[in-house]
């Protein structure tokens, strides 16, 4: 197996985009203690948005407006409907209601959309080739690379610098005592959820200019990817989820594109293997390394 | 004290034998919704089995169905079709054809031993982990049906299997499966397990293995799951996006919204969530109920069966059965131990 700086470029793309995917679900999973499992359904619906603009007609930017107010108004409609009555309730039973979520708003684009999908055009020129020291990269590479990385610098500054930071720092460490102390359950979760939602768009983005045929299933293969990521990292703290996310998806972006074909149709049995080792060595998470045993 | 509550048996196959009554009394075309039916009990109760009494999520299930359905399917395409759908098929079993039964059978037992085997180091987690865990064991599954053309058709359909899979036969396994499930509950293992779900350390206090436990049912469950996945194979042309994420979905919608903790409930939630999907689909080519004319754009019967899992989560977590089982009075049978001691 060669890897080519192609590859690597390709492996970053997919890195970028999942880390951001994974801090989005680490995000709802610290203050809700939920797995959020229709996330994918969330950038999906906002790939649909930028599909629809480019076949209106509209300028990228309008594109890009549409898909951010259409994720976001779903994320806040998520939380209302769904998160909220679900509050409290084991993470079993939040994670097979997410599950339904994820397939409801699956079938609702199906029969919206169809199953074929639509064409989201207007962002093709960041799927184009650089030249770069005779390597060919597409600028979307450096595009997601450079945004994930400007979105979690703005994400660690707003956690570690502002007020509603440390409130929600402070409830995904202990939401009960949290609340004593005077942090405001719904407003720390309702912006976790946004800010979940706000990184969904930027994900919706930047997938449909690496594929620019939106289905109806549309990031759910990322989604299940990005969880098992997730988990592998350690849920509970937002740099090993990140790290997770990170890993597994720059892991899937290089050996996809390295492995021959009657290799790389089995990535995702190896992909899948790799998790399924790492959870029977550290089933609490790759990165965590804290000590902690229920005692009776 | 042991007692046989025989009721919790009988009204579970009673429902079963209802549904497939009211399926000879309708049209051929009608009677496959019935047949579908009875075969999503049977996946239900396997899942049940082990994700009831363990309280362990498990999205991995539909794999013992894949396998089970690849068991029973590649083993009775009669030979002479066998290089048509499945051109790369491995040697030993090109020849390899055994009945309608023996395919069933050897689906069940296949399917246990995946499970058993997957189960060995997977028992080991619990929460998120399990759950991430046994989706992997779905993903690989799926992964290596669809490339692997050495044990089976790859993309293509299981289209030349008889069709053996009728009322009577779905009917049939659905109560082998109701019947294993609930020995298995009453039997010690069974006893021991749900003890685990309750209160993990004082499980552990009193003896019990939570890991050994787990591998029993999940073994049990993997069994089950096999069996119905040779039933699906007989009854239509699966496919390997079949026994994937919508299966999955479905099924455990249907046990969730029945009530998981019950068997009880896995079979109310699996007729149930059945029957209102086998309607809207029937809805989706227009039909009139109570006069009314109802016409849905295709594709509304998951958009329902989505929002109705989303609310029994919301407003009813434990299903609708309350996760209990249905007792009638007078039918139990006291064995013959607690009658001796009063």
């Amino acid at each position: 197996v060669t890897v080519t700086w192609q590859n690597l470029a390709d492996g970053l793309l997919l890195g970028s985009v999942y880390a951001l995917m994974a801090v989005g679900i680490g995000l709802v999973f610290g203050v809700l203690r939920l797995v959020n499992f229709a996330y994918g359904q969330l950038v999906m619906a906002g790939a649909f948005a930028l599909a629809l603009a480019s076949q209106w007609g509209w300028p990228a930017w309008a594109g890009i407006v549409l898909c951010f107010a259409v994720v976001l108004a779903l994320s806040a409609a998520m939380e209302w409907v769904v998160f909220r009555p679900l509050r409290g309730h084991s993470p079993a039973v939040m994670l097979v209601a997410t599950f339904a979520v994820a397939f409801l708003l699956q079938s609702i684009a199906l029969l919206w959309f169809g199953s074929l999908g639509k064409i989201a055009t207007s962002l093709t020129f960041l799927g184009r080739f650089w030249t770069i020291g005779g390597v060919d990269i597409r600028k979307i590479a450096i595009v997601a690379v450079i945004v994930a990385a400007a979105c979690l610098l703005l994400l660690s500054v707003l956690l570690e610098r502002t007020e509603i930071g440390l409130h929600m720092r402070a409830a995904s460490m202990d939401f009960s005592t949290a609340r004593m102390l005077g942090v405001r359950a719904n407003r720390v979760i309702s912006f976790a959820v946004l800010i979940s939602g706000a990184l969904a768009a930027v994900v919706a983005v930047m997938l449909t200019v690496q594929t620019p045929l939106v289905t109806p299933d549309f990031a759910l293969r990322d989604t299940i990817v990005v969880l098992a990521g997730v988990v592998v990292g350690g849920l509970n703290r937002p740099i090993p989820a990140t790290l997770g996310g990170f890993a597994i998806g720059f892991a899937t972006g290089v050996l996809g594109g390295a492995l021959p074909t009657d290799q790389s149709q089995y990535l995702p049995t190896f992909v899948f293997v790799a998790v399924i080792l790492v959870l029977l060595v550290r089933p609490r998470g790759l990165f965590d390394f804290s000590r902690t045993v229920e005692r009776v | 004290v042991r007692r046989l509550h025989l009721d919790e048996v009988i009204a579970p196959v009673a429902l079963v034998v209802a549904a497939a009554l009211l399926g000879t009394l309708v049209s051929i075309s009608t009677q496959t919704y019935f047949t579908d039916t009875l075969v999503k009990v049977a996946i239900v109760v396997a899942l049940y089995v082990f994700i009831g009494n363990s309280g362990v999520l498990s999205f991995g299930h539909i794999s013992f169905v894949a396998v089970g359905a690849w068991t029973a399917g590649v083993l009775t395409v009669p030979p002479g079709e066998k290089p048509a759908i499945m051109p790369n098929l491995a040697g030993f079993l090109q020849h390899r054809h055994v009945d309608n039964v023996e395919s069933l059978v050897l689906a069940a037992v296949v399917g246990g031993i995946a499970a058993f085997l997957v189960g060995i180091p997977l028992m080991r987690l619990s929460g998120l982990a399990a759950g991430i865990a046994t989706f992997a064991v779905l993903e690989i599954t799926h992964n290596l049906l669809q490339y692997q053309e050495r044990i089976g058709p790859g993309l293509n359909a299981f289209s030349s299997v008889p069709e053996t899979t009728g009322l009577r036969q779905a009917a049939l396994g659905a109560v082998v499966c109701i019947v294993v499930a609930f020995l298995y509950a009453r039997s010690r293992y069974g006893r021991l397990l749900r003890a685990t779900r309750e209160d993990d350390a004082a499980a552990r206090a009193v003896g019990a293995s939570v890991y050994r436990q787990r591998l029993v049912a999940f073994t049990a469950s993997g069994f089950l799951a096999g069996l119905a996945g040779g039933l699906y194979v007989h009854l239509l042309p699966v496919q390997v996006n079949s026994v994937y994420l919508d299966l999955t979905f479905i099924t455990l919608a249907m046990l969730v919204v029945g009530g998981a903790t019950s068997l009880f409930g896995a079979v109310v939630g699996a007729l149930a969530v059945s029957a209102l999907d086998s309607w809207l689909s029937v809805a989706e080519n227009g039909t009139s109920l109570l006069g009314w004319h109802v016409d849905l754009p295709s594709g509304s019967a998951e958009i329902v069966v989505g929002i109705l899992m989303a609310a029994v989560l919301i407003l009813r977590p434990s299903g609708l059965t309350g996760g209990r089982e249905l007792r009638l009075r007078g039918v139990s049978w006291r064995g013959s131990a607690s009658r001796a001691q009063g």
